[in-house]
């Protein structure tokens, strides 16, 4: 990954950073240029809580390139309180024992190296 | 908008081709549907892929393989849908064919995954998926698909084993398919024992890693009836999009895209679900087989795993389905399956599937999907009288 690239994200990965509609009040994360509920184009932004609920998880035992030292981990669907949908890391538990519907909270922690650089962003673990 | 034929059809054996590169297979599929139908010259080359730049650094696959092919003049062009690369690639064919574009179109559809190591492989097929949010997360395209077989088995109560019969019965139908990558009997005891790739997806469960090509020639019917003994009639090519990400959408079991294209293209033919005689679906995981046949209409939602257990989708069931073994046995070369696919049906439907002929196939119906049911692809096929 480039270093702009990286930088480009940084308020979304460490802050949970969204955006809501002016139009019609919806929530997206990442931020949308055009909202897919009204049609509108002004947002502004809005930082998430980080606070919500695990939809439906698996634990990868055979990951991509860059998480291979990982291995295994749990990846979940997360339904913020304000709706909004991420997909994330969940992590400080043990996968064995995650269970669908269990409320998790969102931390910021390292994602990978890769290339020398360390990559951070949001991980959610049991609240 | 003029009516489109397939007047040839030619693969590759799907496996570890170790011999031969990416040009190489796309050329001998293409030389086999070229001689199948003994037409040489054509207007455009399409070739259906997904990961030549990553996994062999090699683009501009139009050209390549139009002038490997001889073809030196003709318009050209590669063709990106992540796995519905091959399935896009043939509706784009039939957009030209049917607008007057193009009298002649060759489509191959073309993946060498084998050059790569496995992780390398992971990472170039999670590229369907969104780099920044979900990718980034360390998510594999297997991960993702993992949450979809969870999110099922929990909404429907249905059991694992049950979704196991799935890849059985795409085995026992590769076995009499001279091109399929593992011509061998699986059991569910066997898919159950299988490591777990990401939970709950056993191995078994997964289509593998393998290389192949296939490809078909697309002309106006008009004109295939007087240059094809057996010309088949595309009776409807349609495509449709989902929210990008599988965390974004609402419903988990099923998949917008195809219930949109199924839609489409059975509105497209004048046909139901129930005119169907033979079904190719994109069962790249055993799941997406069971919501296949329920978005397509051939199942209720949750109760496709009672079709099959009742034998439905063998030959000679309700709806013979991935008659050749389908991604799972045939093998999933990503690039060249909806292409694959497409071959398959031609076969059914001129009378040569050798043992596994579906009697009498008339209309057959292919679904192929790219990414996480985000991109999905529907060809309804008819024999022409």
């Amino acid at each position: 990954m480039s270093a702009s690239g990286y930088l480009r994200e940084a308020p979304r990965r460490y802050r949970l950073e969204g955006a809501a509609c002016k139009g019609c009040g919806a929530i997206h994360f990442p931020p949308r240029a055009v909202c897919d509920r009204c049609g509108g184009r002004d947002f502004e932004a809005r930082e998430l809580s980080g606070e919500g609920e695990l939809l439906a998880y698996t634990i990868i035992r055979h990951p991509p390139k860059g998480f291979e030292g990982q291995a295994p981990y749990a990846i979940g669907i997360v339904q913020l309180k304000e709706g909004v949908r991420v997909l994330a890391q969940i992590t400080d538990c043990d996968p064995a024992e995650l269970r669908e519907g269990a409320k998790v909270e969102a931390v910021m922690r390292r994602i990978r190296e890769d290339g020398g650089f360390i990559e951070y962003g949001y991980k959610f673990r049991p609240a | 908008m003029r009516k489109t034929a397939i007047v040839g059809v030619g693969c590759t054996k799907v496996g570890e081709h170790w011999d031969k590169g990416l040009r190489d297979l796309a050329v001998e599929a293409s030389l086999r549907a070229m001689d199948d139908a003994k037409l040489y010259d054509v207007d455009y080359v399409l070739v259906g892929n997904m990961m030549s730049g990553y996994l062999q650094n090699q683009e501009h696959l139009g050209a390549l393989v139009a002038d490997s092919l001889g073809l030196r003049g003709a318009g050209a062009a590669k063709i990106e849908a992540a796995c519905a690369s091959g399935g896009m690639a043939v509706h784009i064919g039939c957009q030209l064919v049917a607008s007057g574009s193009a009298d002649s179109v060759l489509v191959v559809g073309v993946e060498k995954m084998t050059d790569a190591t496995t992780p390398e492989v992971t990472k170039a097929l999670a590229m369907a998926e969104d780099q920044e949010y979900s990718a980034y997360m360390g998510a594999s395209f297997v991960g993702l698909n993992a949450l979809v077989a969870r999110a099922y088995m929990r909404a429907y109560g249905v059991k694992q084993e049950d979704i196991a019969l799935f890849p059985v019965i795409c085995h026992k139908h590769a076995l009499n398919n001279e091109f399929a990558q593992f011509r061998f009997p699986i059991t569910v005891e066997a898919v159950m024992n299988s490591p777990i790739v990401a939970d709950p997806l056993h191995l078994l469960e997964c289509a593998g890693i393998g290389d192949g090509a296939a490809a078909v020639l697309l002309m106006p019917l008009e004109e295939a009836r007087g240059a094809s003994d057996s010309p088949v009639e595309v009776l409807a090519s349609t495509v449709s999009t989902d929210k990008f990400s599988l965390h974004q959408r609402d419903d988990f079991t099923s998949f917008r895209a195809t219930r949109a294209s199924a839609e489409a293209a059975f509105k497209k033919a004048g046909l139901r679900a129930e005119d169907i005689d033979v079904l190719e679906v994109h069962d790249a995981f055993a799941v997406l087989g069971l919501i296949a046949l329920e978005d397509l209409g051939f199942a209720e939602r949750g109760k496709a795993a009672d079709l099959i257990r009742e034998g439905g989708i063998e030959i000679g069931g309700e709806i013979p389905t991935n008659t050749f073994g389908g991604l799972k046995a045939r093998g999933h070369p990503v690039g060249a399956t909806g292409v694959y696919q497409i071959v398959e049906l031609v076969r059914q439907l001129r009378g040569e599937a050798g043992k596994n002929q579906v009697p009498g196939a008339e209309r057959g119906y292919a679904q192929n999907i790219g990414g996480v049911g985000t991109t999905i692809t529907a060809h309804i096929l008819g024999r022409v009288d």
